[in-house]
């Protein structure tokens, strides 16, 4: 069985976040990591390996500097690993996105594709479907379970308030929640035999059948108008007092005043 | 494409077991509002099995015009059925502006049909408006009027970024549940229902579902709530939430939580706040024992009121608080819980 992994490197929104004096974020000061959503469905992929025998790739588009999230990739254990960069190819929306990897991802082999559900930067959650309806094979998005069946994949599929089952027909793409699997770590063997790795750079004149009208800037059907930091709500009042009484009786005060009771 | 042969608002109506889920009614609210500026109609999606006795609903909430796909194929969600049936409806009815809401369905339901009718699809907007595009005029370059302008958070909301879609259609955007207002239904209110056959084709990209199954369906509807009482990974543990259902129950309020209680397995998904969960806004948050992750602080910063009750003085939490305090949330919760039932019972005598 071969498994593509689709991966992104990402600032950490999570830890480590710092704002300016002005409330807007330092993004200076911010790590890049491999996109949580992503790391799961890397975890998946390699679970799928341990248990059924597979060839896991790793697949990135970005900077140079995201060679990175692909030998983490490998250290933890995937087989190969292909950084899709070129300048023409910044800019991108999800639509010039997905165009971009379907380039990439349909020079490889895969009975399974996986996805992130959602990159902690951009949160739209829609490279991996669009990936799927241009490779045209079917997708099962928010997967928490993952079980092969012959030629077919069974996936619980979470909703709000409950889950399906589902099946279909290999090849598919699923899209990881970060709860499907918790990362392993990556050996020490295993950085060393990563750094040793050929990660393969695939530029622009790489992609298969990709349309120039397709991708970068100039391919997104949508534009930016205006982007701004978010100045956050200014803090109100914090008290700290001598006794849990006092507490209590200055949180009454406000809820009377405004009120609430 | 021939932009201007495309006209009208129109949304999905999600429902799930034929009940028309409340996003739907917001996205009309939204509609209405959008409609209004470019004069022209609201138009709803509705999609299922036996589904037409919910166009009454829909058109007290303000669709003009509903389009009927009612097929045994479209029973439960999947994912190439469901496109198929909208695709060949964006391609008859030719929608200038489509909206669905941002939920397990629309994220998954939205993205495949944007890449299906090639157009632009903008993520959980937090707000619609009707705009020029660009927004001030440059040189050289025809300034577009009537846009859908499409603002969101990312950075796990420390930027906002507005969103055009100049030269596609249908426009498209995903709202997040409890973001937008429904409007007062219009009692008795009649839309022109029209039937459409999408043809379906079943085809390798058709999913089978082998079962469903409900999980919380005792959970109230967080989004809904008016005042939520919020624990935290402070709370200690799942049994200390004992003190934030009684605080809730003498406030007529809803318990919610952060994304690490439900990770550490205390309470369910669906009560989780948050940019991974829900994004509410009620009149008064209660942020009990909860630091204030900015994923957590993006779910519920709209809300009216702000209270937290934090032990740790520096929590982030503070900086969205209106009115925080620093103390043993175990202590004070109980005793507000007791103060709140006193004041009551005064005012009520």
């Amino acid at each position: 069985m071969n498994i593509v992994v689709c991966i992104k490197q990402v600032p950490d929104t999570k830890g480590g976040v710092s704002f300016k004096p002005d409330g807007t974020l330092d993004r200076a000061a911010m790590l890049a990591i491999m996109n949580p959503d992503d790391k799961a469905g890397l975890e998946a992929a390699l679970q799928l390996k341990d248990q059924y025998g597979a060839h896991v790739t790793v697949v990135t588009m970005g900077l140079p500097k995201a060679d990175a999230v692909l030998r983490e990739a490998m250290a933890m254990g995937a087989d190969d690993a292909y950084l899709v960069t070129d300048r023409v190819l910044g800019g991108a929306d999800t639509w010039a996105t997905s165009s971009t990897l379907v380039g990439a991802v349909s020079k490889l082999d895969y009975d399974l594709v996986i996805t992130g559900r959602q990159a902690i930067d951009g949160d739209t959650a829609q490279v991996g479907p669009q990936l799927s309806e241009k490779l045209g094979i079917p997708v099962i998005s928010y997967a928490q379970e993952i079980k092969i069946d012959g030629e077919y994949v069974e996936v619980r599929r979470q909703f709000e308030d409950r889950y399906h089952i589902v099946r279909a027909k290999m090849p598919c793409l699923l899209t990881a929640l970060s709860e499907l699997a918790e990362p392993r770590y990556m050996t020490p063997g295993g950085i060393i035999d990563a750094l040793a790795k050929e990660v393969t750079v695939w530029n622009r004149v790489d992609l298969k059948d990709v349309e120039d009208s397709n991708i970068g800037l100039n391919g997104s059907p949508t534009k930016i108008a205006k982007a701004s930091d978010k100045v956050r709500k200014g803090a109100g009042e914090k008290v700290v007092l001598d006794t849990p009484e006092e507490s209590v009786e200055y949180l009454i005060g406000k809820l009377s005043e405004k009120h609430v009771i | 494409m021939a932009l201007e042969e495309y006209k009208g608002v129109y949304i999905y109506a999600q429902q799930v077991d034929n009940e028309l889920s409340t996003i739907a009614l917001e996205l009309l609210g939204e509609a209405k509002k959008l409609a209004a500026d470019l004069n022209t109609e609201v138009g709803a999606f509705l999609l299922g099995s036996d589904v037409r006795k919910l166009a009454d609903t829909l058109a007290e909430y303000g669709a003009d015009k509903i389009v009927l796909i009612d097929d045994p194929e479209l029973k439960d969600y999947r994912t190439e059925p469901y496109t198929q049936a909208l695709t060949a409806a964006i391609h008859e009815f030719k929608p200038d502006i489509m909206l669905i809401g941002a939920t397990a369905i629309g994220r998954d339901l939205g993205p495949r049909l944007a890449a299906r009718v090639h157009t632009g699809l903008t993520a959980d907007c937090t707000q619609l408006d009707i705009g020029d595009f660009p927004l001030q005029a440059v040189p050289g370059q025809e300034q577009l009027h009537n846009q859908l302008l499409m603002t969101r958070p990312a950075f796990g909301g420390n930027t906002i970024a507005t969103i055009a879609c100049p030269h596609f259609r249908p426009q498209m955007a995903t709202v997040r549940p409890g973001v937008m207002q429904k409007i007062d239904p219009i009692k008795d209110a009649k839309a022109n229902i029209v039937e459409f056959d999408a043809k379906l084709e079943k085809n390798d990209c058709y999913t089978e579902i082998l079962k469903i199954v409900k999980e919380t369906s005792q959970v109230a509807d967080i989004s809904e709530a008016k005042i939520l009482v919020s624990g935290g990974r402070g709370m200690g543990g799942p049994e200390n939430f004992k003190i934030l259902e009684e605080l809730a129950e003498t406030l007529g309020a809803t318990v919610s939580c952060s994304r690490a209680v439900v990770d550490a397995g205390w309470k369910p998904k669906a009560m989780q706040v948050g940019q991974t969960g829900k994004t509410v806004r009620p009149h008064v948050y209660f942020a009990i024992g909860i630091s204030g992750a900015i994923q957590h602080v993006a779910g519920m910063e709209e809300s009216d009121i702000i209270i937290a009750i934090n032990k740790d003085e520096n929590a982030p939490i503070f900086d969205v608080a209106d009115y925080g305090v620093v103390g043993d949330l175990n202590k004070v919760v109980p005793q507000l819980t007791k103060r709140i039932k006193e004041t009551l019972a005064a005012k009520g005598a």
